[in-house]
């Protein structure tokens, strides 16, 4: 009598199946979970302090450049120093609970540490100004913050998001004057004004690696 | 059909070779040949690789379950904003460095308040924007974390507050008297607001004593002038304007340079545009294969003991000297002689003689008198009042007064006497006399373990201070961090000793120029000193002289001696022992042994056979009494009977870089004499592991070496000025360049296309680029036993490849990083596409693409591709990792890594037009320096867009001896070499059949 029988022969091919379809569906799973659509988008941690963008930049139409003043100079759109938001808040609401953090900050000279929501990997050479300057307004990447009380991530910013943009820019690119105004709605194509715009400024963004690695 | 074509009877078809064993072709190199990366994985951190397996199996898992959080991270601003404060951008700042009494200004680049880079100061006339690998590396020291943090009173951490204490009880409570106890050690003073601040110590203490001591100094050359002119003087050489160069021993383009201004000048004559231009010719004699030895037309070698009576021959034979020619020795070396009298004699005024700081006042002032016969004097000989200089005998001096008890208290400020002073003097011994030593150095060193009190001593890129160069030039020395590890500086202790008016460095700088001049400039004026780096119009004067040779009283001649010397030099790695624990340094190869981590007793090959010792065997070395143990190492173009051992190494109290690197060779320097007789020298029988870079990534084909006619490549190429001029293109003629494709060519010809030209005639093999690049690319050092596996890191190689006689070659230093080529072997084998091409012709390298495969590496014919072994960033502490470039990627284990032409720097500036609206132009010719480029000081790099041909290098590509190394494997580099030319004596030209 045999060691196995045939009995075995269909338990062993069911067991290989069985192993077969949990690895792909592992690989399956894995694959869609820890993609920045499903992992990155929607990000949206619980600041120290409960800065609304929507009452600030919204609201009160205060430019983004105000705060994040290095954005057409250098690679980061700097975070202010807590002395900028005391220019305004030594006189407006110099009591509120909810600035206690600020002003604490100021007091002491230690920083507020905001939580980063927008975190490309560190071998990913973003500059800011380079787009800026080009005209790619800010609600290309960052979304509607005028329309957030808390921010959170809208766009997936992995590099194929980055490349599609890359490789076809007309419909991102509008004059630079109006970079910040995030509620920008032109009476034509805006991908046209865009294309008219890559044409006069000869924009030609870098789809080759070392473009963004180095 | 084979596409290798090697045309054998090429113009300088001579075989060329860079170790002894390959001439040889022994089995060892043939195995270096064939394996790039010799031994394999089994070498893992020796965990078998069954085990590593199942380690990164598992890791894999933690991975997956790792990668569902998100890790969080911070942005942190300041609470208070900094005026003109950008986070992610660059700033620079002039400053000044100081080695060995040689100030060369430079220009640090910070990111964030973090020194990160060191450049030349342009406006600085030591440097005019270049440096070398010391400056460098000099950055690494501030992060070190083995550097002195605290105070130390007898060996105990203590505080400053309690040094402060002591101080004040010491230094004001007058129980120093007139200070006739008190001797301060230095090293070389060239801070004019440190003078200023001695002389009130003095002032305060008449009776104190201050000494300046330096292991390596240019006593020697000060005394030559004394002995000719009656006066010190500081002699300043004009390569610039000279055709004919004599060195005597002077390795005056490489360690004896102090500043990059030697090399700099010395290329401008070198440099070859055109075949008709003139070039200068350069003779060297001495013991030791130096860079400046390579760059020679004719090379004499000899003991560095009998360098004495080479001067003098030739004295007599210019009519200086009556004596008899004392030379005759060998025929070779007398006929040299007489036909550089007569090239010495046609180009007087145009001409150089120069001795090196390890030969005696004799021949330097040998030397002298021979500039003045040649009337050279006032044209390429000039001279200036010198800076303060250390004389050996005030050392002597103060030991013998420490001995005889008469010392209360000694302050050692930031040097190390009691690791290098000489042995004859036991020093430490004499050092424990005093009731009170006070050590203010930068490492818990061998004069810290033996002081009362240890301060720790800030960097020159942490604290306020100046400096004087050669020249007499000033510079600010403006620091760019608050002191890391809580240390003062020389300058501010010495202000507390003497109770200076100012006690913090930056006032006692500001208001000792300040007070100078006009208060309606005081203001503007120093800003302007901080914004350019240099004090304008403090250059000295130059001092007119001239010397009546019958007057000149000489020394005798020191009699030639059959005995073997001893030579001390400082070591291109660790100087004079400062920079042991620097790993940049120390994983440099030195220029010309290729030895990295350590040290070794050079000798000839017929001293080898004689002593019947082979490399890496130990040599027992008796000098005056006192032995060494020593590794051995066979160097072609030694001279016989001469032993050169390169200081520094060895050191016992060092921090976890140093350790176990090297041999001491301050153990038999007897006295302070750099050249000194061994009594006995034998062969231990023990051996020693010397790692040397030398046989690394040789280009050899080995097809080609087992042929039955063996052919080498023509990999570096050369000819005499003459056949230059006869044959332009002799140099891309060497092998047939296919220059065909089954794809057909990619077009390159619009936009910015980057290339670079590489001028072998011009480099001198300094090592600066490769501590550049180190330092610009965070190029991760290894240490020695992963460079004794072939895992060296750098980017930028030094190829020095010997040719000719095997006792006494020529040298030619080959530098070689990614080629850049347009049909690269290592983009069509990569299996995740992670080396790609740009349409700007660069050789992409993605990082965070790479799995590591090494095929790209493999098939690589240049072996210019690194792969990361181990992680060896990842070992790094905190405080090491501010040395880093942010604007380049740290590369982790399993990533193959290359040279990218500084492509952070080239996207920098391509991002800088953007932003001022110059989209879709050209970039400028030298709106980007690469890392190489910027640091050379002979300006051989030359880096651009070969699309513009006003750009310098299409200039230099268009040279006739411009030449695409490897051609003949069609891979179309954008680097390409300017081959080397030499300059013989038309009468010393040896004519073949």
């Amino acid at each position: 009598m045999p060691i196995f029988s045939k009995k075995h022969d269909l338990i062993a091919r069911a067991l290989a199946a069985f192993v077969a379809v949990g690895a792909l569906s592992g690989i399956a799973a894995y694959t869609y979970f820890s993609h920045p659509k499903v992992i990155d988008v929607g990000y949206q941690p619980k600041q120290p302090v409960p800065y609304s963008h929507k009452l600030h930049a919204g609201d009160l139409g205060m430019d983004c450049r105000y705060c994040h003043n290095t954005v057409e100079k250098a690679a980061f759109a700097a975070i202010p120093p807590t002395e900028t938001c005391m220019n305004c808040h030594a006189q407006v609401k110099p009591e509120s609970p909810y600035l206690q953090p600020v002003r604490d900050s100021y007091a002491t000279g230690k920083p507020v540490e905001w939580l980063k929501i927008h975190q490309l990997p560190d071998y990913v050479f973003f500059n800011h100004s380079a787009h800026v300057t080009a005209g790619v307004s800010c609600v290309s990447c960052h979304g509607r913050v005028d329309q957030m009380i808390e921010v959170k991530q809208v766009e997936p910013l992995s590099m194929g998001w980055c490349l599609e943009c890359h490789r076809n820019p007309a419909a991102n690119i509008r004059p630079a004057e109006l970079v910040t105004n995030l509620a920008w709605q032109p009476d034509r194509d805006p991908a046209e004004i865009g294309r008219e715009i890559i044409a006069q400024k000869k924009i030609a963004p870098p789809v080759n690696c070392s473009g963004c690695h180095r | 059909m084979s596409l290798v074509q090697i045309e054998t009877k090429a113009l300088t078809g001579r075989k060329y070779w860079r170790s002894l064993n390959e001439l040889s072709g022994t089995p060892a190199f043939r195995e270096w040949m064939v394996n790039e990366f010799p031994g394999g994985a089994e070498l893992l951190d020796g965990a078998s690789r069954r085990n590593v397996l199942k380690l990164m199996a598992a890791s894999f898992g933690l991975a997956g379950l790792a990668a569902c959080r998100r890790p969080e991270g911070k942005i942190v601003p300041l609470s208070r904003g900094v005026e003109d404060l950008i986070p992610g951008k660059s700033y620079y700042y002039n400053t000044v460095f100081t080695q060995g009494g040689s100030a060369v200004g430079l220009t640090v680049e910070a990111h964030d308040g973090r020194p990160t880079k060191i450049e030349g100061n342009r406006n600085h006339p030591q440097s005019l924007g270049a440096s070398n690998g010391y400056a460098q590396a000099s950055v690494l020291n501030i992060y070190d974390p083995d550097r002195s943090a605290e105070v130390l009173k007898g060996g105990q951490v203590s505080s400053w507050a309690e040094w402060d204490q002591f101080a004040s009880q010491k230094f004001t409570a007058g129980s120093l008297g007139r200070g006739a106890g008190l001797r301060i050690v230095s090293e070389s003073v060239v801070s004019p607001s440190l003078s200023e601040v001695r002389k009130s110590l003095l002032a305060k203490y008449p009776e104190a004593k201050w000494v300046e001591y330096e292991p390596f100094s240019n006593e020697n050359a000060i005394a030559g002038t004394r002995l000719v002119f009656g006066q010190p003087l500081q002699a300043h050489y004009h390569y610039d304007k000279a055709d004919v160069v004599l060195s005597l021993d002077a390795d005056f383009l490489g360690i004896d340079s102090g500043s990059p201004l030697s090399t700099k000048k010395f290329s401008k004559k070198r440099r070859s545009a055109k075949p008709e231009d003139e070039i200068n010719r350069l003779y060297v004699v001495e013991s030791q294969f130096s860079v400046t030895g390579a760059m020679a037309d004719h090379r004499i070698r000899s003991k560095a003991s009998d360098i004495d009576s080479f001067a003098s021959a030739l004295a007599r034979e210019l009519g200086i000297l009556s004596e008899l020619n004392v030379l005759g020795s060998a025929d070779k070396v007398q006929k040299i002689l007489m036909a550089l009298v007569r090239d010495l004699k046609k180009n007087a005024g145009k001409s150089v003689v120069i001795a090196g700081p390890r030969q005696s006042a004799r021949v330097h002032a040998l030397a002298l008198m021979i500039n003045q016969a040649l009337g050279n004097i006032g044209t390429t000989v000039t001279f200036t009042q010198p800076l303060a200089s250390p004389e050996a005998k005030a050392f002597a001096d103060l030991v013998g007064e420490l001995n005889a008890g008469s010392v209360d208290t000694l302050v050692v400020l930031g040097s190390n006497p009691v690791f290098t002073a000489p042995v004859s003097l036991k020093f430490s011994d004499a050092l424990k006399r005093a009731k009170t030593v006070v050590h203010l150095g930068a490492e818990k060193d061998e004069t810290a373990v033996l002081s009362s009190w240890h301060l720790p001593l800030a960097s020159y890129l942490e604290s306020w201070g100046d400096a004087r160069s050669v020249d007499g030039t000033v510079s600010i020395q403006q620091p760019l961090i608050l002191p890391l590890n809580n240390g003062r500086s020389a300058l501010e202790l010495t202000a507390q000793i003497a109770g200076y008016k100012d006690q913090k460095g930056y006032e006692i700088v500001r208001n000792y120029w300040t007070s100078q001049w006009p208060a309606a400039e005081q203001e503007a004026r120093f800003r302007k000193a901080l914004h350019d780096g240099v004090l304008a119009g403090t250059a000295f004067a130059e001092v007119k002289v001239s010397a009546d040779p019958k007057r000149v009283a000489l020394p005798a001649a020191t009699a030639k001696s059959t005995q073997v010397e001893v030579v001390f030099v400082p070591s291109w790695s660790v100087y004079d022992g400062r920079y042991t624990n620097n790993a940049w340094l120390q994983e440099a190869p030195d220029p010309m042994t290729k030895l990295v981590w350590d040290n070794a007793a050079l000798i000839s090959k017929a001293t080898a056979d004689k002593l019947k010792v082979v490399d890496g065997q130990i040599l027992k070395i008796t000098v005056g009494g006192q032995s060494l143990e020593i590794a051995a190492m066979v160097q072609p173009g030694q001279a016989d009977d001469s032993i050169t051992i390169a200081a520094g190494f060895g050191r016992k109290q060092i921090g976890r870089v140093g350790q176990g690197t090297g041999f001491n060779a301050f153990e038999i320097r007897v006295s302070g004499d750099a050249i000194q007789f061994a009594s006995d020298v034998s062969n231990t029988g023990k051996t020693y592991q010397l790692v040397t870079t030398q046989e690394f990534h040789s280009m050899t084909e080995p097809k080609l070496m087992d042929a039955i006619e063996p052919k080498t490549r023509p990999i570096v190429r050369e000819a005499t000025v003459e056949e230059y001029r006869h044959h332009p293109d002799f140099a891309p003629h060497m092998v047939h360049a296919p220059d065909d494709s089954i794809y057909g060519w990619f077009d390159y010809s619009e936009g910015n296309q980057w290339g670079m030209t590489i001028d072998l005639n011009s480099c001198i093999g300094c090592n600066a680029c490769i501590i550049a690049c180190q330092s610009e690319n965070n190029v991760p050092v290894i240490g020695k036993e992963e460079v004794s596996y072939g895992r060296s890191m750098h980017w930028i190689r030094l190829d020095r490849y010997y040719t000719g006689d095997a006792e006494d070659p020529q040298a030619v230093i080959q530098p070689l990083s990614c080629q850049q080529c347009e049909a690269a072997p290592c983009e069509s084998v990569c299996p995740v596409a992670a080396t790609t091409h740009t349409p700007e012709g660069l050789n992409d390298m993605t990082y965070n693409r790479c799995v590591g495969t090494r095929y790209c590496a493999n098939n690589c014919p240049y072996k210019v591709r690194r792969f990361n072994f181990l992680n060896y960033h990842k070992e790094m502490v905190d405080i090491e990792k501010m040395v880093s470039n942010p604007n380049v990627s740290v590369r982790m284990r399993g990533v193959m890594e290359k040279c990218t032409y500084c492509v952070q720097r080239i996207q920098e500036a391509k991002i800088k037009a953007k932003v001022e609206g110059r989209r879709g132009e050209l970039l400028k010719d030298g709106d980007i320096t690469t890392a190489c480029q910027q640091v050379c000081a002979a300006d051989a790099i030359v880096f651009g867009n070969i699309n513009d041909p006003e750009s310098r290098v299409s200039q230099e590509k268009k040279q006739p001896r411009n030449y695409a190394l490897l051609a003949e494997v069609n891979t179309r580099p954008r680097t390409t070499y300017l081959a080397k030319l030499r300059n013989p004596n038309p009468e010393l030209v040896e004519h073949h059949g």
